[in-house]
């Protein structure tokens, strides 16, 4: 027996966490999002699990790395400043393959900007935050019961590939009830063990080592620097930096049609919106109010890593619109991928594109 | 068909929290949609509080509020700052012990605040004394539906005193609105 409740997006998205067996969250509060590690300190002691209100975001993400290394799923939950501080670690969570789960009510920026108010400001820098090179994994959630789905299915996604997943939901999101459904169980993507015999950072075939779980018998060295798949630091051959740095970039992009979850509209429309999180559902309410006017519609769920195949499904296209809460972040990935016109549909200030702007929006462009 | 039922009052009346009940009526027990949203920023108590909901019989697409035919307000403040542009065919719901404004649209007295302290002997209630005439005046949610949703919202002790406020809301709203 599914339970239905009538909830808030942040704590529909400790629900999930919670369904997946996270049993470990490390954070610091910060509006618009405390109430997820509200959520979860109450709930975690009662199901064996640790909360831990750290000093800071820096050391959030650190405990979150160290727990995810003695086999629990853990993660810790965030907003603009804090997500800033948590970038250097991030590039450890990526360079070591911790799987983690990272979630960022997203807040008006720069700075501490608009602590109450919505934006998707930090796309880009969920993706090329952390210095140096590699890929990561973004889910964008329009609906309440999407923060309970897309929170489970981030720490599958990060178990599975090894690599920080993030939830990049929004105040608006984070902060709105709506009905969910809770399943008894949901599915559950395990780690892949290391296996006697392999070594504890060889990606084998798909670029994806097995898992040396501390305490399970094996001596790892778990380090940020350059290392072999031996896990030794390895910092001046050439070689070996170009092989790590490609696999762990390798293992996300060429998974991308596995991880890639997207929904299409009017696939031979001549004007598509591309969308993700609340801008969505504007795009939705449009669509249902001008049905004969074949306007087409990408609304991802995944962000990241990019799903450039699903713009080509609209092969008719001859603009697209992209309506975001920044400047046209995702606007600027798109452009990469196509030879149309790609046109931001920028809001900022913390309110959702509304119906009527982006009718006139697409009176503006078709 | 989409409502928008927009709530204010000042922080500490329960503004959010009849949002919230009223939503999940709607969505838990009418078998409904809805979508609850409120102002979400700095202010105290004592400020001016906003909570919405929308309430569909079909899935709700766009999420926020933009021009509510249903309006409860519990403060003169509240009217001030998101009452006083009511549509001229919206509903008002006003406690009237606390509000001197009226507004353009048809509107209906109630004096839920000065009830819930000298019938009920508790200023707490009067949030749910309003959601009571809400809904006997507009009948956006079923009365079975909000009699669960305040049950199961409010603290362990207080059922009698709040089954109680809703009643007296039903049959102050349809003694004093005619609308």
């Amino acid at each position: 027996m599914s339970r239905v409740e009538f909830m808030q997006g942040n704590t529909a998205c400790a629900e999930g966490a919670l369904a997946a067996g996270c049993r470990f969250f490390g954070g610091y509060p910060i509006t618009p999002s405390t109430e997820i590690a509200e959520h979860m300190a109450r709930a975690l002691p009662k199901r064996g699990g640790v909360f831990i209100s750290m000093e800071d975001e820096l050391g959030s993400i650190a405990a979150v790395i160290g727990a995810a290394w003695t086999g629990v799923r853990a993660m810790t939950a965030t907003s603009g400043p804090g997500f800033s501080l948590m970038m250097e670690n991030i590039g450890f969570a990526v360079m070591t393959e911790t799987p983690c789960v990272i979630v960022n009510i997203q807040r008006g920026g720069p700075s501490t900007g608009q602590p109450t108010r919505a934006a998707q400001g930090d796309m880009l820098q969920c993706r090329f935050g952390s210095h140096g090179d590699y890929s990561t994994i973004a889910l964008s959630p329009a609906s309440v019961q999407e923060m309970f789905d897309l929170t489970v299915k981030a720490f599958n996604l990060a178990d599975r590939y090894r690599v920080p997943a993030f939830v990049m939901a929004d105040e608006i999101v984070g902060h709105m009830r709506e009905r969910v459904t809770i399943p008894d169980a949901v599915e559950i993507v395990p780690r892949r063990k290391l296996e006697p015999g392999q070594l504890p950072f060889d990606g084998g075939e798909d670029g994806i080592p097995g898992f040396a779980q501390f305490g399970s018998g094996y001596a790892v060295h778990v380090t940020g620097l350059t290392h072999d798949e031996r896990g030794y630091p390895d910092t001046m051959d050439a070689e070996a930096h170009d092989r790590l740095v490609r696999r762990l970039i390798g293992k996300i992009e060429s998974a991308r049609f596995d991880i890639a979850d997207y929904e299409v509209e009017n696939p031979d429309a001549e004007t598509v919106f591309v969308t993700y999180g609340p801008p969505s559902r504007t795009v939705l309410q449009l669509l249902h109010d001008m049905p004969d006017e074949g306007i087409g519609h990408l609304r991802l769920r995944v962000v990241w890593p990019f799903p450039e195949f699903a713009l080509s499904v609209f092969a008719n296209a001859k603009v697209f619109l992209m309506p975001e809460l920044n400047m046209g972040q995702m606007a600027r990935e798109v452009q990469r991928h196509v030879d149309q016109p790609v046109i931001p549909i920028p809001k900022l200030g913390g309110d959702l594109h509304t119906p009527a702007e982006l009718k006139q929006a697409l009176e503006a462009y078709r | 068909m989409r409502r928008e039922v927009r709530l204010s009052g000042f922080g500490g009346q329960g503004i959010i929290l009849s949002a919230v009940i009223l939503g999940r009526a709607a969505a838990l027990y009418d078998d409904k949609y809805a979508v609850q949203t409120q102002v979400y920023g700095p202010e105290a108590r004592g400020g001016a509080s906003m909570g919405q909901v929308i309430i569909d019989d079909q899935p709700i697409l766009y999420p926020e509020v933009t021009d509510p035919d249903i309006y409860v307000i519990m403060s003169q403040q509240g009217f001030e700052k998101y009452g006083v542009r009511a549509r001229e065919d919206a509903i008002m719901l006003i406690d009237s012990g606390l509000v001197h404004s009226r507004p353009r649209c048809r509107y209906c007295d109630i004096p839920a605040t000065e009830e819930a302290k000298s019938v009920l002997g508790r200023e707490i209630v009067a949030n749910i004394v309003m959601i009571g005439a809400l809904v006997a005046t507009t009948g956006v949610v079923s009365r079975t539906a909000i009699e669960k949703a305040v049950l199961d919202s409010v603290p362990k002790g207080t059922e009698e005193l709040n089954a109680k406020a809703l009643q007296r809301g039903f049959d102050l709203g349809k003694r004093a609105c005619n609308l």
